[in-house]
């Protein structure tokens, strides 16, 4: 006997009403994505439930892809058994043999007859499953407030399923149930968790970067696109906007005053994402700010920034402290790639002190000398986009070489 | 030619020599130089090791490149040493070890050091039990081979590093540079450093990797640049390790379907050599199947090897790194043979290339010069 199935459960997406079918067809198609490279791997829906079968793929490795899909709260590894009472309780046994290797512990049994033809109870059941497994397995106790194992059987109309293990899932909603946003992408340690967050709420991002070539060099755009592709893993396919941004930082140096430099040209950025997000119909920004971490996250400063456009800024890391995003950042695997000691555009021209307090009137009126239009207009031309893929090799041209 | 010398070195695969060639002329920039040339060999750099982490099973930031097997055991033995001389000054190793090994163990015994060094049984095997005798509260490293060098004999290495588990102040490294892609070895959570090289899996001389268990702390014999985290400082070999990483590819790929071939090889050439009067084969029964090591006492070993290679058949004595010393072999000595066998002792070592066809032109050639040199001797 093996597993042979996966149970996948979704507990936020029942509150949807309407909208339930299309978050669940939307969260099949993306289980369906993570599991691209188990070709025997199929999925199916009904009554609330999916099911992943295995046929013949290895369960572990299937169950490792499915910790990171969105939307999924939970699963279990499960037997599907014919309805008559000897295949269930022989496949509750060796799934509690499975779920105990070393024979001892404590349990309880929970059946659910969804399917009222079966001809025993669901109490009725509950001993004789109980009964069985405590006649065959020696050091078992029952537990029935805090079991180490629940064995749940479920007899349905086609057939019973049995499950021992439940694994936490990553939660949130399904990839592409909730709009599309563009995740402003520095190469630092918070935007990449921000666009993991952002993600975890259904969004599909676009992730825009702002380049500064020669002063931010090629790694810095490699990094972030390495980054990006790690979040390929979360979201499927990402496209990375680089903004070429060398004039415009080159003119605020030039025409700012130093301690709003860093306010201006955050406004710009801001600028640029919005025409951007217009253009790519995306209907909000996410950012990895968070209040008061630096001069330019406080809220004053958030407040002038925040001015140049009224789209939605969604700030996912806006409460968290630093060491809890670098545990985010640990988890997801992108804090290696983020801490790579390349330059980019934030740093450069970095002035002595920024003002943790800028205004929006001397903002605008440093401004009104710069021909903002324009300037937005130009980087915004200049864009190249790179289209991330999910599980895609990033320097093909190596590959005969191996 | 028949070339039963793969344990000195095996012959590059074509197609490696191809990689490096392109790779030098194509990719020849300083990894660590900040242009896009550079970046791009970094790039060629980040993707061998993954490749090679992926070969081997394990993470790509526990891949350290070195130049073969000789440094591996040396940064791993004498960094360990230096890492860890405060925790203790005790190492645990055997008297079967390469060269590379053993001699710096003795360097490290001089430096104040203990060490223990384990004698294997007539297989040529060290017992778990015997490490665990070994152990006392300052030790802080055992260093074994898995495949010994001269006679092929297997270490039960999974076994005792489940066992060293239990101890987690000792440090577990492991010279697999005859083992690999020859005898299956799970490096993860079985050892703590483990040494190969690329030399001896059709790969090119002077490129080597260390597997460094992730979050091990490990003093550099060499201080420079921050190339390979710091253990192992210098510009990097790159056309050196992609070739490498394809060799490791290719050979792995060759030990799933030709294993059974070198084993067959072995195994008839172990009979034949049995039926000679005044031969031995002095490598165990159970043992990797590419080595076999044989004794005819009374005759020089240099002599048959120089006989041989005159007939375009190349063996070794011994091991290639210890062969141009003049004494009796300190593997077969230890493992309970006596001086005459241990002197006279050669290594024919097979590769994944090696035909059966070989195999009985080499016996018909060996026993001619076995017996032709007899007669001479004995009159």
């Amino acid at each position: 006997m093996n597993y042979e199935h996966i149970l996948i459960r979704y507990a936020e997406l029942s509150l949807k009403g309407k909208n339930r079918k299309k978050f669940e067809s939307k969260l099949e198609q993306n289980i369906k994505q993570a599991l691209i490279t188990f070709p025997n791997v199929k999925t199916n829906r009904s009554f609330g439930r999916m099911f992943v079968e295995l046929h013949g793929e290895d369960e572990k490795a299937v169950s490792e892809k499915l910790k990171g899909v969105f939307g999924v709260y939970s699963f279990s590894p499960a037997l599907k058994l014919s309805l008559t009472e000897t295949n269930i309780v022989d496949g509750a046994l060796w799934a509690m043999k499975d779920a105990l290797p070393s024979g001892s512990g404590s349990f309880k049994v929970t059946v659910r007859r969804v399917n009222k033809d079966f001809p025993i109870g669901s109490q009725d059941m509950n001993k004789v499953v109980g009964g069985y497994v405590l006649r065959n397995m020696q050091d078992l106790t029952v537990d029935v407030h805090q079991p180490e194992v629940e064995l749940k059987v479920e007899i349905r109309q086609e057939a019973a399923y049995v499950t021992c293990k439940s694994v936490r899932g990553a939660g949130g909603l399904p990839v592409g149930t909730s709009g599309k946003v563009m995740l402003m992408l520095s190469g630092g340690i918070d935007s990449p968790v921000a666009g993991y967050l952002a993600l975890k709420r259904g969004v599909t991002i676009e992730a825009i970067h702002f380049h500064s070539p020669p002063y931010t060099n090629d790694r810095a755009r490699q990094k972030v696109e390495d980054i990006a592709k790690v979040l390929t893993q979360y979201g499927g396919d990402i496209k990375l906007h680089i903004v070429p941004f060398t004039d415009i930082q080159t003119k605020i140096h030039k025409q700012i005053p130093d301690n709003y430099e860093m306010t201006v040209t955050r406004r710009f950025m801001l600028r640029i994402a919005a025409v951007l997000a217009e253009e790519r119909k995306a209907k909000g920004i996410v950012n990895g700010e968070s209040l008061g971490q630096v001069a330019s996250q406080t809220l004053e400063s958030m407040y002038t920034i925040n001015e140049v456009t009224n789209l939605p800024i969604l700030r996912p890391l806006i409460t968290m402290d630093k060491l809890e995003v670098i545990d985010y950042a640990k988890a997801i695997g992108t804090y290696d790639l983020s801490i790579l000691p390349y330059e980019d555009c934030c740093t450069i021209f970095l002035p002595a002190e920024s003002k943790t307090r800028p205004t929006r009137e001397k903002s605008e009126r440093y401004e009104h000398w710069l021909a903002i239009d324009d300037m937005v207009q130009q980087a915004i031309d200049g864009i190249t986009t790179v289209d991330l893929k999910l599980g895609e090799a990033s320097q093909p041209d190596f590959e005969q070489l191996f | 030619m028949i070339y039963f010398d793969n344990s000195a070195t095996t012959r590059p695969y074509p197609e490696v020599v191809d990689t490096f060639s392109t790779v030098a002329r194509t990719y020849f920039a300083n990894p660590s130089s900040l242009h896009p040339l550079g970046k791009e060999v970094e790039q060629l750099l980040h993707s061998a090791r993954q490749k090679v982490a992926e070969s081997l099973e394990v993470e790509p930031q526990e891949i350290v490149f070195t130049s073969g097997g000789t440094e591996g055991n040396n940064i791993s033995i004498k960094g360990i040493a230096s890492q860890y001389r405060d925790r203790g000054n005790h190492i645990i190793t055997s008297t079967i070890e390469h060269s590379a090994t053993y001699d710096a163990c003795k360097k490290l015994e001089k430096e104040g050091f203990r060490v223990t060094y384990l004698l294997p049984n007539e297989h040529g095997v060290i017992l778990k039990s015997q490490v665990e005798e070994a152990i006392t509260d300052h030790t802080i490293l055992v260093s074994l081979i898995h495949v010994n060098n001269e006679i092929g004999s297997i270490q039960p290495i999974e076994e005792i590093g489940q066992l060293l588990k239990t101890y987690p102040r000792i440090n577990f490294h492991v010279d697999n540079v005859q083992g690999i892609a020859k005898v299956t070895l799970p490096l993860k959570g079985t050892v703590d450093l483990c040494t190969m090289s690329a030399h001896k899996f059709h790969g090119l001389n002077g490129n080597g990797i260390l597997y460094v268990r992730k979050g091990l702390k490990i003093d550099s014999l060499f201080t420079g640049g921050s190339q390979e985290q710091g253990i192992r400082p210098g510009t990097e070999n790159v056309a050196g390790v992609v070739a490498m990483t394809k060799a490791l590819r290719l050979a792995l790929d060759q030990q799933k379907t030709k294993i059974f071939m070198i084993e067959e090889i072995s195994r008839w050439i172990e009979q034949e050599c049995e039926k000679i009067e005044g031969v031995f084969v002095n490598s165990p029964k159970k043992r990797a199947p590419h080595i076999l090591n044989i004794s005819v006492p009374h005759l020089k070993p240099e002599v048959i090897v120089q006989a041989l290679a005159e007939k375009e058949v190349y063996i070794s004595t011994k091991s290639a790194c210890s062969s141009k010393k003049n004494e009796p072999s300190r593997v077969l000595i230890s493992s309970g043979y006596n001086k005459e066998r241990s002197s006279s002792a050669i290594r024919l070592s097979f590769s994944f290339e090696n035909t059966m066809e070989e195999a009985i032109e080499f016996m018909d050639i060996f026993k001619e010069v076995v017996i032709s040199m007899k007669k001479v001797v004995k009159k």
